[in-house]
């Protein structure tokens, strides 16, 4: 039974603002590409992917890695959402702070129902073929999920698991690309340009659909037909606008790594009601 | 004991054809293991497990950074991954992917370096690993083992992967002398001493270690009595093992197939001087990349014979305090 779609834009909603929160009480993180990447980890956590937060480890459970790991506020704010044990709703505000689970980036030392410790670019998609070839052999219907950032694709690494994935046949992994446009030092096209990043998947044998990644029915249909995608992979290319939600945040690279000022967290809150 | 006879040197199995053999008995014993190659299976010998085990041997292509973040993902979800390649290739290739999806979330993976040191051979440099050893000490919590025979391969490769967390195992190309017997029990962080003595301490691993024997027997024959400890576990260090060599013979020398000032010779030296200094000197490739020839030829011309040992020996006992 699916949930609908009005709900998950509530939760959307809750977590944006969980974002500029907990990232202005850090006085540094990454805004922006959490942002934009709010409408799929809702879709995925609170609908597509077969999880038991009260079961974290139940061994059948779809995975979710998070390769653009700098993006951890808007994993967080979902996991804190979910009801896991050990992402606490009430400390999303210690985010960054000595001794708080919520890391810079995702560290499963400090939050085990974690799939995995990322922040080093390029390692998700491998990662997730590793996943999704023990579910194979294990007879799993576990599903594998990773989200890429665009800037990331630059990663040589990345075109080793695009390469290996196809060549695998790996069915039960899924790529979400959230093509936001923006990288640390400014717009994708001016550091390295990535595009065209369809054909460039499509070409290395992956089922590949391009969605609006802000349309919750686009995300939640697009996931369903990844899941009914036998025999190769596939990857959805997202696109999104980096800071998506509050409007001074929208395509603004400034937005990238630096956090909101007080005073924009005011702004920024308003503008999330 | 240790043996005070003379040990008969005969060439035995490589120590990576040990490391192949000893993964499909594993491969029988523990269905959770899985097999990652990087285009290398019948140079490492992990193609006897493919043979075996086809469905659980993974194949990554040429490219080592997705073998070992594919190998992460395999231990996330609870597999036993063992991915080898040559320790160049493996090592710095993969580095990176080691030390953020490995060695930090701290991983059951087990890294196996093929063609280690300069007795790979006429490959030449490109594919030789003079600094896999400093590489997979730097990464936190990993258990580095280098092992010098077949029967230690095969009962260190075991304990190993009987170990929870990540390990390097460093193997090599060419037939290695035979040390032990099959009866030989060996645990991962403890010294073996093969040769008793009171005047020096020769500490080896890998290949050396059949190098250091016949250097403690020229030695003998002129006087002098040395100690031969095999150091197989670079990590961690067996530091009882070098606080009593340091004590009890009052001379050490570290010998290894690696770049001297970066390998198991610094970690022994750091061990003495927390323990019980002593006068020390290092065998070793000197800040340098070989080039191609024959085992034997390179170990010699590089400085890495029973010979070398054996003057670093005098060298050090003449630095002794009367």
């Amino acid at each position: 039974m699916s949930r609908p779609i009005a709900e998950l834009q509530d939760i959307a909603k809750r977590i944006r603002r969980e974002i500029v929160v907990m990232i202005g009480a850090a006085k540094s993180g990454h805004p922006g590409g959490s942002l934009s990447a709010v409408e799929i980890v809702v879709e995925l956590f609170f609908n597509t992917m077969k999880i038991d937060p009260k079961n974290p480890k139940w061994p059948q459970r779809d995975r979710f890695v998070l390769s653009k790991g700098h993006a951890a506020p808007v994993l967080y704010a979902a996991m804190a959402e979910a009801g896991y044990a050990d992402t606490p709703l009430d400390q999303l505000n210690t985010l960054r702070k000595l001794g708080s689970v919520y890391q810079g980036h995702p560290d499963v030392r400090f939050i085990p129902s974690l799939e995995a410790s990322t922040g080093s670019l390029g390692e998700g998609v491998s990662l997730g073929l590793g996943m999704g070839i023990a579910a194979r052999l294990d007879g799993s219907p576990s599903r594998t999920y990773v989200m890429l950032g665009d800037g990331e694709s630059q990663e040589g690494q990345v075109w080793e698991g695009a390469m290996a994935g196809a060549f695998h046949k790996m069915d039960n992994l899924c790529v979400i690309l959230d093509y936001n446009r923006i990288q640390l030092d400014g717009f994708v096209k001016d550091i390295m340009e990535v595009a065209p990043l369809a054909e460039k998947w499509r070409s290395f044998g992956w089922h590949t659909l391009e969605i609006d990644g802000h349309d919750p029915a686009a995300v939640r249909a697009a996931f369903a037909e990844a899941a009914a995608t036998k025999g190769k992979p596939t990857c959805i290319v997202a696109h999104t606008v980096k800071g998506k939600g509050v409007s001074f945040m929208e395509n603004n690279p400034k937005f990238h790594g630096v956090a909101p000022t007080p005073a924009e967290v005011t702004l920024a809150l308003q503008e999330l009601q | 004991m240790p043996a005070k006879t003379k040990f008969e040197l005969k060439l035995g199995n490589s120590t990576r054809e040990a490391f192949g053999r000893t993964l499909v008995e594993l491969g029988h014993e523990n269905k959770d293991i899985v097999v990652c190659d990087a285009d290398l299976s019948k140079s490492t010998m992990t193609v006897y497990f493919q043979q075996e085990f086809p469905d659980r041997f993974v194949s990554c292509g040429i490219a080592e950074s997705n073998m070992a973040a594919i190998s992460a993902g395999l231990a996330y979800a609870g597999k036993i991954p063992v991915m080898a390649s040559f320790s160049a290739f493996v090592m710095n290739k993969g580095f990176e992917q080691l030390r953020c999806s490995v060695a930090y979330p701290k991983l059951n993976v087990k890294v196996v370096g093929t063609h280690s040191g300069i007795t790979l051979g006429e490959d030449g440099p490109s594919q030789m690993s003079v600094e896999e050893t400093a590489l997979a000490c730097a990464l936190a919590g990993f258990t580095v083992i280098a092992p010098a025979d077949d029967a230690s391969c095969k009962a260190l490769f075991r304990a190993a992967v009987a170990h929870v967390g990540p390990v390097f195992v460093r193997t090599g190309r060419p037939k290695a002398p035979t040390i032990y017997n099959g009866d030989r029990k060996f645990e991962i962080g403890k010294a073996v001493e093969l040769v008793e003595g009171r005047d020096a301490t020769i500490i080896a691993n890998g290949l050396l270690v059949a190098q250091a024997i016949l250097a403690a027997e020229t030695l003998e024959s002129e006087g002098l009595s040395v100690r031969v400890l095999d150091m197989h576990t670079v990590k961690p260090l067996d530091r009882d093992a070098i606080q009593r060599a340091s004590a009890e013979t009052g001379a050490i020398v570290v010998a290894e197939e690696h770049l001297v000032d970066s390998g198991l010779g610094v970690r022994v030296a750091q061990a003495v001087a927390e323990t019980a200094p002593c006068p020390m000197e290092f065998v070793g490739i000197q800040d340098t990349y070989a080039e191609s020839g024959q085992p034997d030829e390179l170990l010699d011309k590089y400085g890495l014979v029973a010979r070398d040992l054996a003057a670093a020996v005098r060298k050090v006992v003449a630095r002794k305090r009367p």
